[in-house]
């Protein structure tokens, strides 16, 4: 259908002859509706569209939701699967590395001639005269050798990654030899390719000052026995490249990408599937007892301030004690009960006001006096009115669950290892945050991310979807 | 008034009464039993311990004993900790607890007015935009977050300035409260922000701030004697339930910073299953929420004029 909007009349020698500018014809009824009529949820939606904000959350959920259901079928890596010669490794992308031997047995260094356990001398230890190895280095072991130090009944070996400024900055002691005469260490803790600074400092009764130090150089390795799990035909001395870890390793050498994506399906259906439960209950138990009203409706309001006065963590730590989990089992079904429990009140009370307030409404009594039954009631105009509301407090209520997930993983009550988590997966990760911040950073980050979008999302449907709340801006 | 006190102290009576009920049942639903987990042990010795903590007895009586107990305000004796009862953990670490808390609750409070404020002068301008990003963040940030991501900002500075400017842990002075209040408190002033935004902006276009403007007073004295009184009203609401969200808070903050406050004792009485410290505790802080949130709902009808406290509800 054409339609001319209608204009003041204007001069035409102001507006020349363009058509929008000619007058409009009289026979122009005021009366028609100029736009097409929408429906409320079309409403909604085009108020939603203009909100770049909510569309970008909007984006975000997607995102997130795809991530979750369909990044496992392209990343198909474990996240149970654990790599030990790679633990809390920082991201990586196509480390190749050489397949190194196993190194032989080791045979320490020691000298016949040397006493074993002199007396302490009068003056101060001296500093070892030289530092070497023994045979190659690599990320499987560093074996050291040095030259004695007279008066010394043992000597303590130092790494630090950071070359030492002077005495006291030779980083962790990693080991130490009892008698002066051994004279060589092996060293095959937690080893990763890189630069260490190796210091041996001599020792009887209390250390010497000083000592000498060593770099040495460790180049990306793999042993024979590691290589050929990855490729059966591996040689030693090939270079092979191992297998990438986009967002690193965890403490224990397990995939982070991976273990986020499996956490997030146990934190998204946890903070996804809960509100969406307990909003059910609540409406279905507040619109009932807004409807029925009466004692009906008065007992379920008492039963639902009681619940509301529970203290809400404190009470989900209670439950989670009680339903807990045995062996085997992942803590999700006893935290969405007790989610359930303690927070169908919320939407209860909604669900109720919404009710009562339209069950007195004109357009109701003018339906009830049509003669429509209570059915046609309920789904017609009750729910499909009260909808939006309670789809706002929904949105809400995600974020809030996923808070809750989170907060009860991250105290060690929530999920059970080894199921991962957004929540879990920080509680793990909080522990060498100093060392490796990678390991907390990436789920703390995806929690926020989510919590942030579904807040903003939030936000926009209730100023799409609630003329009554929109907010103040 | 007097009636109306009277009316929810009874009505929060009942609901620590029931949560202490909720709390009996739940702990004894628990599959096992508190002593199990102790060594193998002759049925004499097992036998003895039931009747120490009243074991032996049908659960009824238990149930009467535990309520005469909380009534009288004594917790029981913990069963991971050899003679030393519930009350004792309370006395020793609910001060820390609180003094944090109260730290914290004065950090929300303060900064969300102050900058609640700042964002409603400079509306939609650039400070606004700032805060409010800074506000969406700050609710959209779990706690223990912001907990290590503060530990180490300020491992990083001492480390970079060569000396201890707070410490990073531990309790005893008030340097080693700085962050944790700061830490405890930041969701809470964030959200306290944005309603305080709100709430100045609506007070904005209100009659007596036009009135106010007429009469030719200067903007500070309305801003600080008109708005600010009447807009930070709905801020004291919301401080029974902003309490609550800081003492659970404080679980994580808590053990993050290695703080000995009750709330970290809770958490390691739930991971070592102490029955008699769950149960205590979870009384304890209920009836401490439960009134708190009475206690300031008294004070917010004190406070405003307009609410004659017992003719609601």
């Amino acid at each position: 259908m054409e339609m001319t909007p209608a204009l003041p009349r204007m001069h035409e020698r102001e507006v020349g002859t363009h058509p929008d500018f000619l007058p409009a014809g009289r026979r122009t009824a005021a009366q028609v509706i100029s736009r097409p009529s929408l429906t409320y949820w079309e409403d909604a939606w085009l108020r939603l569209k203009r909100n770049r904000q909510a569309l970008a959350s909007l984006g975000i959920v997607s995102a997130l939701l795809l991530l979750t259901l369909v990044g496992p079928l392209f990343w198909r890596v474990d996240p149970a699967a654990q790599e030990l010669n790679r633990i809390s490794e920082s991201p990586s992308f196509g480390v190749r590395a050489r397949v190194i031997e196993e190194p032989g047995t080791y045979e320490e260094l020691t000298r016949s001639d040397w006493p074993e356990s002199p007396a302490a001398p009068e003056r101060a230890l001296e500093i070892p005269r030289a530092i070497g190895l023994l045979d190659e280095p690599s990320i499987l072991a560093v074996r050291l050798r040095w030259e004695p130090v007279e008066g010394a009944a043992g000597y303590v070996i130092y790494r630090s990654d950071r070359a030492p400024e002077g005495a006291g900055s030779y980083g962790v002691p990693v080991g130490e030899v009892l008698g002066g005469n051994r004279l060589s260490y092996e060293d095959r803790f937690n080893l990763s390719p890189g630069e260490y600074y190796y210091t041996i400092v001599a020792k009887n009764g209390m250390e010497a000052d000083r000592g000498i130090t060593r770099k040495v150089v460790l180049e990306p390795g793999i042993s024979l026995a590691d290589a050929q799990l990855l490729r059966a035909d591996a040689r030693v001395g090939e270079i092979l490249s191992l297998p990438s870890h986009p967002l690193g390793t965890d403490y224990l050498g397990r995939d982070l990408l991976a273990r986020l994506m499996a956490g997030a399906r146990i934190s998204l259906f946890i903070g996804i599937l809960a509100p969406l439960l307990w909003t059910f209950t609540g409406v279905l138990l507040g619109g009932f007892a807004g409807y029925a009203g009466g004692r009906v409706d008065g007992v379920l309001m008492r039963v639902t301030d009681l619940v509301m006065a529970l203290p809400f963590l404190l009470f989900m730590i209670l439950f989670k004690v009680v339903l807990g989990g045995g062996p085997g089992e992942s803590g999700i079904v006893p935290m969405l009960l007790s989610m359930v429990v303690l927070s169908w009140t919320g939407p209860a009370r909604l669900a109720r006001g919404q009710v009562l307030q339209l069950r007195e409404s004109e357009f109701i009594q003018a339906s009830r006096l049509l003669g429509a039954s209570p059915a046609w009631l309920l789904f017609r105009h009750l729910l499909p009115n009260t909808l939006g509301v309670i789809l706002v407090s929904l949105t809400f209520s995600i974020p809030s669950a996923i808070f809750t997930e989170a907060f009860l993983s991250f105290i060690g009550m929530g999920v059970v290892p080894p199921t991962p988590s957004w929540g879990s997966m920080c509680n793990d990760g909080i522990q060498r945050f100093l060392t490796y911040p990678h390991e907390f950073l990436f789920p703390a980050v995806f929690i926020s991310v989510t919590v942030l979008a579904f807040n903003l999302l939030g936000d926009g449907l209730r100023d799409a979807l609630d003329p009554k709340m929109r907010s103040v801006s | 008034m007097a009636s109306y006190i009277l009316k929810r102290v009874l009505w929060g009576l009942l609901t620590v009464y029931f949560i202490a009920t909720a709390t009996f049942v739940a702990m004894h639903s628990v599959p096992g039993d508190p002593i199990m987990g102790a060594k193998a042990m002759s049925p004499e010795i097992r036998a003895n311990l039931e009747r120490r903590y009243g074991l032996d007895q049908p659960l009824g009586v238990q149930y009467g004993i535990f309520l005469a107990n909380m009534a009288r305000g004594d917790f029981g004796i913990s069963y991971t900790q050899q003679n030393r009862s519930v009350n004792d953990i309370i006395r020793e670490h609910f001060p820390v607890s609180a003094l944090l808390g109260i730290l914290a609750v004065v950090v929300a409070t303060a900064g969300g007015i102050l900058f609640g404020s700042i964002t409603a002068l400079y509306r939609n301008k650039r400070p606004d935009r700032l805060i409010m990003l800074g506000v969406i963040l700050g609710i959209s940030v779990p706690g223990f977050v912001f907990a290590a991501l503060g530990q180490f900002g300020l491992t990083e500075l001492n480390a970079l300035s060569g000396r201890e400017v707070l410490p990073v842990g531990g309790w005893g002075t008030f340097s080693h409260m700085v962050l944790p209040a700061l830490v405890l408190g930041l969701g809470t002033m964030a959200f306290f922000t944005r309603l305080m935004r709100s709430s100045l902006l609506e007070i904005v276009s209100q009659d007596f701030v036009r009135t106010a403007r007429a009469k030719g007073l200067s903007p500070v004295r309305i801003f600080f004697s008109h708005q600010l009184r009447n807009a930070i009203l709905p801020v004291i609401t919301i401080l029974g339930p902003a309490i609550a969200t800081i003492t659970t808070g404080g679980f994580v903050v808590e053990s993050v910073f290695a703080i000995p406050g009750l709330g970290r004792y809770f958490v390691q009485a739930v991971q070592q299953l102490d029955y008699t410290v769950i149960m205590g505790l979870t009384v304890f802080y209920g009836a401490f929420l439960v009134f708190m949130v009475i206690a300031v709902d008294i004070v917010y009808g004190l406070v405003d004029p307009r609410i004659s406290l017992g003719k609601e509800t």
